[in-house]
Formats: structure tokens, sequence, C-alpha cells
């Protein structure tokens, strides 16, 4: 990144500290969600119900569309070939025989790419999305081993493959740094993580950590992740004129229209990105090469082309999670109290993304403790851009946090869940805010009773036979977050149907079912009387699917877009009306009208409201507040996950054979796919825990298990039956009284994992994954 | 007898190098076969030929001259699901639903296979009646992967259909 990038996001991050001050000390009636959402009280209508998904009948058929299913006429099929060194010119490249190969369109490499701007970087503007901002296609320069450096069409996917295993391509290489070792010698730089830095000081906490009379001190990493959706990134694309045609597989189709729009020149209008159905995200499904490239060729072509990108391909061209090193070291009294809490490390980077895998963000406002240092640096690497893969931070952070406080437990001969209880904050011990909800001990009181904690015995002490088993225990947290940009429209016609409009997506989270749920409740309307669109750029908001937000931020906008309703409502039903002169705060939706929210009877239908005026539709957009309670309140979920490990004595190979999982993340919307979302994550946490490493050559950056056989995702024989359980307790400040649920699964998972098998083999494992040769 | 694909006759293809996957996909347009690695290791693109499962990327579609494939979208009955498609609803088997076809399609070829009394690598006593518990189940069926973690509503789903109680008269239809 530039002096000047860097320079911005300080005065950014400087602007952001002044108005969170200023945001803490605002009275809570100021604040969106400082009056409680009307619907929080609601106990007899959809929403809390384990409602089957909308879409369930479609994706069992077969006939949902995905990105690489839209058929069009002429249409062409694309391959890629990607580099072979790490830094460096192409010295040769010959097309020759790809050109004359049968079914062959077009060639595609820098000689004839079309002069494209960069990606906008993620998360450098509103709607910046790009994975990188290295230039594609443009010269002869290679930034990474696995760059893309010719595209073939062709009028078949095979023609395709073949020619292009035909392109001859020499590089002159450059010296790269692609060792993280080295990476390091070279220097690192602090983080930064949405403008702020990631350094944090409380105190003297190293004199403080060295005075204290009990005290762990451990250094523990976690590899490269990949995603790994099932559904390969895929992009169908066509030219009409000058407007571009996006068939995406996307967590983001606003930003992409935009960002496509600023690679080509384009208004942001000018592209149309659709994303229906998404085969699995993870936050791996944003504006990478591949939807550049796709673009340009069939520019060039003329002709409508579809890339889907090969598994090996993914791995090459679309960053996963990065490499971390963490030291956690913490300093405690006799009574468990924390004197120091130390959490630092190094993260590698590339130079052209803005990631630094911030491992911190769980320890901000877990636990309390006298003095604290929290630090991310970062070492660059001429890599493939990392990016966010579920629970950035949070993953990686709690295996390293968690797994220390239960090393302090065993230290102090105390239960783990009672240590955690004993530095149990008051208010967010970095920031001083109220937290908005938090119920961490009774996540863990009901978690423990179910899953049978008591029952737990000393390291090593159970075995079966060749197994020994043993049990775990971690905390899970997510931040609630929402961030800007919501806005929804709702078309109301005479008949009672409800359609909300809202460029939002649903790649496997039920979304369109929880929501329609929820707005079948805040409209008093039936669940079938309710359309919910997403996943258009055409559509209001710009609404990602990243940071467990989606909820909140649709919950928002649809709560503002309501509150328009019930005005234009109430302007449409005059004085006739038995609703007439009440204010819009007064009146909510119940049974196909408008009702007063303490005297129901004073009622009125929407079909009667219309009728009389005289409409057939009212439609109304509108924008959500700014996310200012994120800034007044503390808002996190949180969960207490356990996990029962058998392990082999002989062979060293580790069973899960239970867990559970017990959140609090306020109010569960559908608690059949909230539930989905809760083992999800618990599953790709196991992945973490036990297998998942995307292995790199140390001399060439260059990938080496880009596949499913070599890179391991678990797999139904790793899955035992996982158990789920939540407090249900509402967030006050949060639309419906719900935080979102996506990523927190994932979180605490490796730690409970890895605590467990100290607990059955008495070996403290602090490098993931926990393969079998590590507990030889 | 030529390739058929749900019950229809599809002429093969002229290039011998395209995957019966491809052929489904791109020519048929039956894009409910899914590609997910197109080297065997996830069987998002599982159908069934002559009503056993394989994984059709690593199938070259002139090899199935005469032979019958059933794909996802020939599995309902018209309008009614079949009943293991329900039961992913019923028990939420899925939430992208990008490995779903494939997982349906190999536990129904699955199912037959425990018909035939065809053991695992789990089953304990190779002579007596294969019983489809669950971990006969996860063991049979983890060739087919999935991302979102819905593994534990897949079990439940095909448990429902093809579980102990049900497995005989159901194989035997």
């Amino acid at each position: 990144m530039s002096i000047l990038e860097d320079a911005k996001q300080a005065v950014k991050g400087a602007a952001q500290a002044a108005l969170q001050s200023a945001v803490q000390m605002a009275p809570d009636s100021w604040m969106p969600g400082g009056r409680p959402d009307p619907l929080i009280r609601e106990r007899h209508g959809y929403t809390g119900r384990p409602v089957s998904r909308v879409d369930g009948a479609v994706k069992v058929r077969g006939v949902a569309p995905y990105a690489a299913e839209f058929p069009l006429d002429r249409m062409t099929y694309a391959a890629l070939v990607f580099s072979t060194v790490a830094k460096g010119r192409i010295a040769t490249l010959d097309t020759a025989a790809a050109e004359a190969a049968p079914g062959v369109v077009l060639v595609m490499t820098h000689r004839n790419a079309p002069r494209m701007q960069p990606m906008p970087l993620f998360m450098t503007s509103e709607k910046a999305c790009g994975g990188n901002d290295l230039p594609i296609m443009q010269d002869d320069r290679i930034y990474w081993n696995g760059e893309p450096v010719a595209l073939v069409l062709a009028e078949t996917q095979a023609q395709a493959d073949h020619a292009a295993s035909l392109i001859r391509v020499a590089y002159v290489a450059e010296a790269s740094v692609t060792d993280f070792g080295e990476a390091k010698a070279h220097g690192t730089e602090p983080g930064q993580f949405m403008g702020q830095p990631l350094r944090y000081d409380s105190g003297d906490a190293e004199a403080a950590l060295a005075a204290a009379p009990h005290r762990v001190d451990a250094r523990y990493t976690t590899p490269r992740h990949s995603h790994n959706a099932i559904e390969l990134h895929a992009v169908t694309v066509a030219w009409q004129g000058e407007t571009l045609r996006v068939h995406d597989a996307s967590q983001m189709v606003a930003h992409m229209a935009w960002s496509l729009g600023h690679v080509f020149g384009l208004a942001e209008d000018q592209v149309h990105v659709t994303s229906p159905f998404v085969g699995g995200g993870f936050g791996g499904k944003g504006l990478w090469q591949h939807q550049v490239l796709a673009a340009a060729a069939a520019k060039l072509a003329g002709r409508p082309v579809r890339l889907m990108l090969s598994r090996e391909g993914v791995y090459r061209i679309v960053g996963g999670r990065t490499v971390t090193e963490q030291r956690v070291a913490i300093g405690a009294q006799a009574d468990g109290g924390f004197d120091a809490l130390v959490h630092t490390g190094t993260v590698a980077m590339s130079h052209h993304n803005v990631l630094p895998e911030p491992f911190i963000l769980p320890t901000r406002s877990a636990y309390a403790s006298k003095t604290m240092k929290l630090d991310v640096e970062v070492a660059y690497l001429d890599m493939v851009a990392n990016t966010f893969m579920r629970a950035p931070g949070e993953a990686v952070g709690t295996f390293a946090l968690e797994s220390a406080i239960d090393e302090l437990a065993v230290a102090m001969d105390m239960d783990p869940i009672e240590l955690r209880m004993r530095n149990e904050p008051d208010t967010d011990p970095t920031t001083g805010a109220p937290f908005s909800s938090r119920e961490v001990e009774k996540a863990y009181r009901d978690g423990a009773a179910r899953f049978g904690w008591a029952q737990r015995g000393t390291p090593g002490s159970r075995r079966e036979g060749e197994w020994l088993i043993g049990t775990g225990v971690a905390t899970a947290t997510y931040p609630y977050y929402r961030m800007p940009g919501g806005a929804a429209r709702i078309t109301l016609t005479r008949h009672g149907h409800v359609t909300v409009d809202i460029a939002a997506h649903d790649m496997g989270m039920g979304t369109a079912t929880a929501q329609s749920q929820v707005i079948a409740d805040r409209l008093g309307v039936s669940m079938e009387q309710v359309t919910f669109r997403y996943g258009d750029s055409s559509l209001p908001g710009t609404v990602m699917a990243g940071g467990s937000q989606q909820t909140a931020a649709i919950g928002a906008a649809v709560v503002a877009a309501h509150r328009a309703l019930v005005t234009e409502l109430l302007k449409l039903a005059g004085n006739d009306s038995p609703l007439a002169g009440l204010d819009g705060d007064a009146v909510g939706g119940r049974d196909g009208g408008l009702a007063r929210l303490d005297d129901p009877a004073r009622h009125e239908s929407y079909a009667s409201i219309l009728a009389r005026a005289q409409r057939d539709t009212v439609v109304v957009e509108a924008s959500a507040p700014m996310p200012l309670e994120t800034m007044h309140w503390s808002m996190h979920s949180h969960g207490a996950m356990f996990c029962e490990v058998r392990v082999n004595a002989v062979t060293g190979e580790v069973r899960v054979s239970r867990f559970l999982g017990s959140f609090d993340c306020g109010r569960i919307l559908n608690p059949k796919t909230a539930a989905s979302q809760f083992r999800g994550g618990i599953i790709m946490g196991l992945g973490l825990a036990l297998m998942e490493e995307t292995q790199y050559d140390e001399r060439s950056g260059r990938i080496m298990n880009p596949s499913l056989a070599e890179y391991h995702v678990p797999v139904h024989m790793d899955v035992p039956a996982i158990e789920v359980m939540w407090t249900d307790v509402p967030d006050p400040h949060t639309p419906m009284g719900a935080r979102g649920v996506g990523e927190i699964g994932i979180t605490g998972v490796g730690a409970a994992v890895a605590n467990a098998v100290f607990n059955a083999t008495g070996k403290r494992i602090r490098d993931l994954p926990i393969t079998l040769d590590k507990l030889l | 007898m030529p390739l058929t694909v749900n019950g229809a006759t599809v002429p093969l293809p002229d290039d011998p190098r395209v995957s019966l996957l491809d052929l489904l996909r791109d020519t048929l347009h039956l894009s409910g076969t899914k590609i997910g690695c197109n080297q065997g290791a996830c069987g998002a693109c599982t159908v069934l030929v002559d009503g056993e499962r394989i994984v059709s990327c690593l199938a070259l579609a002139v090899q199935y001259d005469g032979r019958a494939v059933t794909t996802i979208e020939g599995i309902a009955d018209g309008e009614t699901l079949h009943p293991l498609q329900a039961a992913f609803i019923e028990h939420d088997g899925f939430q992208c639903g990008y490995c779903t076809p494939g997982q349906i399609c190999s536990a129904i070829g699955m199912a037959a296979e425990l018909g035939r009394g065809m053991p695992s690598h789990v089953t304990g006593d190779l002579a007596a009646t294969v019983v489809l518990d669950a971990d006969e189940l996860r063991e049979r069926m983890s060739g087919n992967l999935c991302r979102c973690g819905a593994h534990n509503g897949i079990v439940a789903a095909i448990l429902d259909v093809y579980g102990p109680a049900k497995v005989d008269q159901e194989v035997a239809a």
C-alpha cells in the first residue's frame, strides 16, 4: 500500500476515533436501536419458527441456476494459463499453436487485452471490492506464482482447455520473497484493520506479566486456509451495447457493479450484476481477476463468455486466509483474576491487499485484565493476495487465546470455565462502552449442564482400549456488525402482497427465508404474501454478505422502509380511518393491515386503505441510518464450545466424538436455518483444528495442494452429531433483537479441540492443524 | 441402444474428450449436475447410470453409449418430489444447495448398493445383513463433500428415508 493510502487510512482512523468517543457519550435514545424494535415483543408470528427454506424445492430438484448455468446464444468457454514464477517478466509467450487449435475464438494475453484500470482494492472506498489492485494483463510483469498470463476462448470447454495447454511461456524470474522467515527478516509493519490500528496498550502489560504470581506465555501458529466453496468461482458475461451483463457468484453484487464499472470506465448502472444462487462463499466470492478477464475477453471476441475456474484455478487466483504466528501471555493472581493479557504476533500479507489477519479482535472484548497489550505485525510476501475467510481474525485468534486460557487453568489447577467467569468484564475492556447484551455465563452454564462437563477427568485419565478420551471447552465470540449502505424498497399491493427489494444475498445462510418471516410479521401478512427479491445490483442498497451483518443490515433497511410505508399509508388512510390521528410510531402491521400497537382494535386493512385512496400499489424506499449503535454499545455474540475427542494411543489419530455449541446471539429468527449456520461454522472449525492447510513451497510461493483431493475438508465420516443450543435472549439494540450467526460457529472450535486433545493425552499442540504426526 | 438421459435419447458428442458431465451441463443444459473439482474428489457431479452412482466428471460421454443416465432432474415424479428430496428440505440437509444434487443421487445409489448387500470399510460382520446405521451411512457418503457443513441434516434425511426400518421395502420397490 502506498504512503498516500497509509496517510488516508490514518486520517480516517483518527476521525473515526473522535466520532467514536462522541457517539459513546450521546444518549441511548439518539442511537439506532435506542428504541427497541417492536418485533422483539412479537411471539406469535413466524419469527422464531423453524420454517423450511423458501428455495428448498428448486435446490433439491437441481433447477436453481448458479453463475455458470445461464445458457446464452453464441456462448464461448474460457480457460486460463497461470504463471509459474512468483515475480519477474514474461520473456517469451508462444500462442500460435493455441490460436490454430480447433474451435478457438480468441487467445488473450497482455499483448491484446483491452486497457483496464486495476480493481479498486476492497474497503478503500464504499463499494470497492477488488481482491488485489494489480494490473490485469496490462504488461509483461508477474506479481505472484499463479497469476493469469493467458486466456483462451473456444466453442467448447474441451477445446478451450486443450488450446490453453498448447501455450508456451518462458519467464525471466526476479528475486522474490516467498519465505515467511525471510519476510520477517526484512522487517514488519503494524497492521491496520478498517482504517484503525490493531495495536492496543493499556498499562505496562509486560511488567505486570513478569510480576504476576501465575503466568503462561506461549507461541501458537496457524497455516493458510482456503475457502473451498464447492461451487467453483464462475461468471457468465455478455456485453449488451455499452452495458455489461454479469451473472456472477457473488457476496456483494452492488460492490461488484461499481468496481467492475471502475475497471472498464463505466458508470455503475452500466454494469448489471445478478447472483440469485451462490454455491458457498465464506468470504471468497468477491471480485477477483476472473470476472475482469471474462468481461475483457467478451469485449474482444464480441461474444458472451462463460468462465469457470478449475479447482486449481481457484487456488491460484483467489486468496484465502493467511498464515499467523501468535504469542499469548497471561499473568494472573491466585484467584484467577488477570493482571496482564498479551496477544501479539505476525501475519503474512501480499503488498496488494488490505487484510492483516486481525487475530487480536476477539481479545479486545473477551476478558477484563488490569493491563493489556495487543498487536498484529505484517510481513510481506510476493504471493497471491490473502483475503477474508469466515471470521477473519477470530477463527484463528480464538485458537491461540482460548488455548492459553486452558493452559493457565491447567497451571493453576482451576476449572477453565471458572477461570473465564472470574474474568468476565463489566464493560468493554478496550473501549469502555456498555454491552448491548452479554449472556456468556448463561451460555456456559446451560452448555456445561447439557454436555455433562462436570464428569470431566484429569488429563490422560480416560481410556477405552487404544483410545484416549478427553474433553475441552473454549469461548466463541464474534462482533455484531452493520455496515453503512443498507436500503430497501417495499411494494404493497391492494391485495396485501408485499415485495421487498434489496441488493442482498442468500448463499445458503437462509437469508430469504428468515427475512420473509420477519417481513411477514412486520407487515402483519402471511409468508405466502411476501416476496423477497435479492442478489441483483439494480435493487436498492449496498449490502455485503460478510461480517455476519446481513441480518442486521437488511433488518434495519426494512425497518426504515416500513416506517416510510406506515407514514404513507396513514396519509392515504385520512380522517375516515380508524387510524386517523395516530403517529407512525404508534402503529404496526397486523392482520393484513395497520393497527395501533397498544390497541389492536383500531385497525384498518391494507385493502381498505388502498381501495379508499383508489391505489393499486404503494411503493416506498428508504435507507437505514448510519450504524452508530456499534460505537455506542459494545455488541458481541458469544458461545461456549464443548468438545469430546478420542485419540488413538498407537496411531495418534484424532476423532471428534461429541461437540456442543451453546450460543448467545440475540434472538434466533429461524431455529432450523440458524442451527445449520452454527453447525456449518463448527464443522469448518473442525477442519481448521484437524486437517486444513493450504501448503505452499516457500522457495517459489506456489501453492502445492490446489485440489480437494489434497486439501482436506471434513467429510461425513469426520462429522459427529453436533448439538447446538442458544440463549435466545434478544439484544434490545438490534433489529429484531438478533445478531448475525454466520461466522461465530467457526470461532473457538480450534481451541476446544486442542484443549480436548490435551485432556485426552496430556499433549499440548500449539500448531494447527492437529495432525496425527504431532501426537506421536 | 442409444444413450438416454432421464428417459430421453441423447446423441453422443462428436468430440471424444467431452465428459459426461460437460455433455449434461453444456450441451443438454441439465445443470443440476454440478461441477466442484472435475477430478473425482468432491462428488458434486454424481449421477446414476443404470442405477449405479458414478462421478460424471471422470466419465467420457462416448463410453456411455447404450446406458441409461439419471440426473437430479429425473429424480422427482413430475411435481411430486422424491421422498429423499422432501427429506432433505425437512431436515435442512443443505445450505447453498450446490453439493445437494450429488448428495441425493449418491444416496439413492448407496441405498441400492446396500440392497445388494455390499459391505463398506466400517462393516463389522461381512456375512451378516448390512444395517444402515449412521456410521455406515457416513462412511458410504464420504465421497460427497459439503462445505456449508450440512452433514448432520444430510445424514438425518437419508436415515429418514433409507434407515433400518425402511431400507428393505424402499430398496426392494
